[in-house]
């Protein structure tokens, strides 16, 4: 069951020689429970989609599409619809959670507040949930925790802070726009672990957005591969990632150290991705391509089926009978 | 593992801050390594464990505490508004964010030109320019040019051409490519490493990515808490860790499979380091923790690599745990 759908969502941004596009119709689903994984380089349009999903765009930003929330249609909801969805229907938890908490304000005061507008909790309950909330997302001593300030935690504390606000309203989905990307990967795999066993415990959804394939293969099912502003992959993230059908997909995977295999193995990808409105005509990633022929160059290849459950946007590198 | 040709030898050094209304902190807790020309060595550690405070102090920005730091046989020692000596030169440093070290009002080629040996005169210093950016892959016409109008990637690699203007025989780099996406990492990396093996030069990289040190590095040394807990070869080290802190962080690399297999998380985190644990500093994090934790273990050389555990010592440890 779709809990998330998004069909052909394109955002444009205000530039100084007129609506500049960033998003050229990206579509994407999670399911109820579901672990989705969202990878690209920076700058590729993983967190404006997830903005777009809250209602966050800058100003004069515009968007078409579709984006249903548990069948509710979300693009162009108005300020009191967009208060309804976000916390208790769609909440977001972000890469630095040293910007995303208030230094002023004790713990507690961040983890009620929520609950008092969302759910109309009094004081009381508010507390008692918020400790419990604190413990789910395992921080120590939560009595104590719920009076402490943000600078009191370490970065991985303060990113578990952050989960357990996110949580506070029950939401259906939560968007995790590179949450470990800041910490040590010993912290890393620990916040891992949270999200799947909250997952697992209270039938929450995550879209996780990384640029780390190796944690989008190690805690998502399903993978989504950005460039340039386009879903360029998609499919189950064990096959996605052992093995990519799109040019990108397997570039991005050998420009990654592979930690269990000989050393110096590293091959980059030539050049960079595209800014926007510099977009070649034809297929975006074909000028760094290995695979590229004359007809890319013609137009953006549309995302088609390639295998069970699986998509790629390339009219090469998929219909070869051998890849290399 | 001091070879009569050490490039750099850090010996025995400690790194102390001291703060207002505290006692001392001790960042660095006596660390001794030696690096080699023509040699890669990695430095990991989880953030906090005293990497950039030691690299600091081996490239003369700041006064150890106590120990010495040799450079080509020579003391290594703090600028001040001291000019440096021709030889000292030969010591330069790449850091993390290429934005804040490199001079955003001056350009490029004004930059590069501040490294290039004085008696170097006229068209002859300009043609350096050019080779330098040439050396690092990008155009001539990038010396007019200043450093906002690079992206990430390009700037880091224009400062790694400013660390090779003056001939360098060592290059200390501190999370280089930290701040880069993957495609961009493996670029700059690969682009580091080449320029050690063709130009002879040692190298120290510090990083927290274990697996990007374990691609490139000759030899890993593991930091936790201002000591050295292990160092190796770095094929071996990989594959058979010594030091239970070494294993935790292997283990905790996300890694690419078939199946979504979660990292294991290592429980606790870095202690402050004004108030380190008695005996193994690793101890209160540590599954193997014994008796004879409670006392600091030594160094033992194992042949070839070294370690600081008890269980690599047959007289006290349980004949089970063998840092598995």
């Amino acid at each position: 069951m779709a809990l998330l759908d998004v069909e052909n969502l394109a955002v444009a941004l205000p530039g100084p020689r007129g609506p500049l596009p960033i998003l050229h119709g990206v579509s994407l689903r999670v399911d109820e429970g579901e672990l989705v994984g969202i990878a690209g380089e920076s700058g590729c349009g993983k967190s404006l989609t997830a903005q777009s999903l809250l209602g966050l765009l800058p100003p004069g930003a515009k968007v078409t599409g579709s984006a249903r929330f548990a069948g509710t249609e979300l693009l162009g909801l108005d300020a009191r619809g967009w208060q309804r969805v976000r916390g208790a229907g769609i909440a977001m938890v972000f890469q630095d959670p040293t910007a995303a908490l208030h230094p002023m304000l004790t713990v507690g005061r961040q983890l009620t507040e929520h609950m008092r507008v969302h759910l109309r909790m009094d004081r009381r309950a508010a507390n008692r949930r918020a400790v419990e909330l604190l413990d789910q997302v395992r921080i120590p001593d939560p009595e104590r925790a719920v009076r402490a300030y943000p600078h009191q935690f370490s970065g991985g504390m303060r990113q578990r802070v952050a989960i357990a606000i996110a949580l506070a309203a029950r939401p259906r989905l939560l968007i995790a726009d590179e949450p470990t990307t800041a910490l040590d990967v010993t912290v890393q795999a620990g916040i891992l672990a949270l999200l799947d066993r909250l997952r697992a415990e209270t039938g929450l959804a995550v879209a996780f957005i990384t640029h780390d394939l190796g944690v989008l293969s190690s805690l998502t099912t399903r993978g989504y591969v950005f460039y340039a502003g386009r879903v360029v992959e998609t499919g189950p993230t064990g096959a996605l990632l052992t093995a990519p059908r799109h040019p990108y997909t397997a570039a991005l995977l050998g420009a990654r150290p592979h930690g269990t295999q000989a050393v110096g193995t590293l091959r980059p990808i030539p050049g960079g991705p595209p800014a926007p409105g510099e977009a070649p005509p034809g297929c975006p990633f074909q000028p760094r391509c290995g695979y590229a022929e004359p007809s890319c160059g013609t137009a953006p290849p549309p995302l088609e089926p390639v295998g069970p459950d699986r998509s790629a946007a390339c009219v090469v590198r998929p219909h070869l009978e051998v890849l290399v | 593992m001091s070879t009569p040709e050490t490039l750099l030898r850090i010996d025995d050094v400690e790194v102390e801050y001291r703060a207002r209304g505290r006692g001392a902190v001790r960042a660095v807790a006596g660390v001794s390594l030696d690096v080699a020309p023509g040699q890669i060595v990695g430095l990991v550690g989880e953030s906090g464990c005293g990497k950039s405070s030691l690299a600091r102090v081996a490239v003369g920005l700041a006064a150890p505490s106590a120990g010495t730091i040799r450079f080509a046989g020579r003391p290594v020692t703090p600028l001040g508004w001291r000019r440096r000596a021709d030889d000292e030169v030969g010591l330069q440093m790449v850091f993390q964010n290429p934005y804040a070290s490199l001079n955003p009002r001056r350009t490029i080629g004004d930059q590069l030109l501040d490294g290039v040996p004085g008696q170097l005169g006229g068209a002859a210093r300009r043609g350096r320019v050019a080779d330098l950016l040439d050396r690092v892959g990008m155009p001539a016409t990038a010396a007019d040019r200043y450093p906002h109008q690079f992206s990430g990637g390009q700037r880091q690699r224009l400062a790694i051409a400013r660390a090779l203007a003056p001939e360098p025989r060592m290059i200390i780099a501190d999370e280089p490519v930290t701040a880069l996406d993957a495609s961009s990492q493996a670029q700059v990396v690969n682009l580091l490493v080449g320029l050690v093996r063709e130009l002879d030069m040692g190298m120290l990289f510090i990083s927290h990515d274990l697996a990007l040190v374990h691609e490139i590095a000759d030899v890993t040394a593991v930091m936790y808490l201002g000591k050295i807990v292990e160092t190796a070869p770095t094929r071996e080290l990989w594959r058979a860790p010594r030091h239970p802190y070494t294993r935790a962080l292997i283990d905790a690399v996300p890694q690419i499979s078939a199946t979504p297999t979660l990292p294991k998380p290592l429980a606790g985190e870095v202690p402050d380091p004004s108030n380190a644990p008695t005996g193994c500093r690793f101890r209160p994090r540590c599954p193997h923790a014994f008796d004879p934790c409670g006392t600091q273990p030594p160094t033992v050389d194992l042949g070839g690599r070294s370690a600081a555990c008890w269980l690599t010592d047959p007289t006290v440890a349980p004949a089970t745990a063998a840092a598995s």
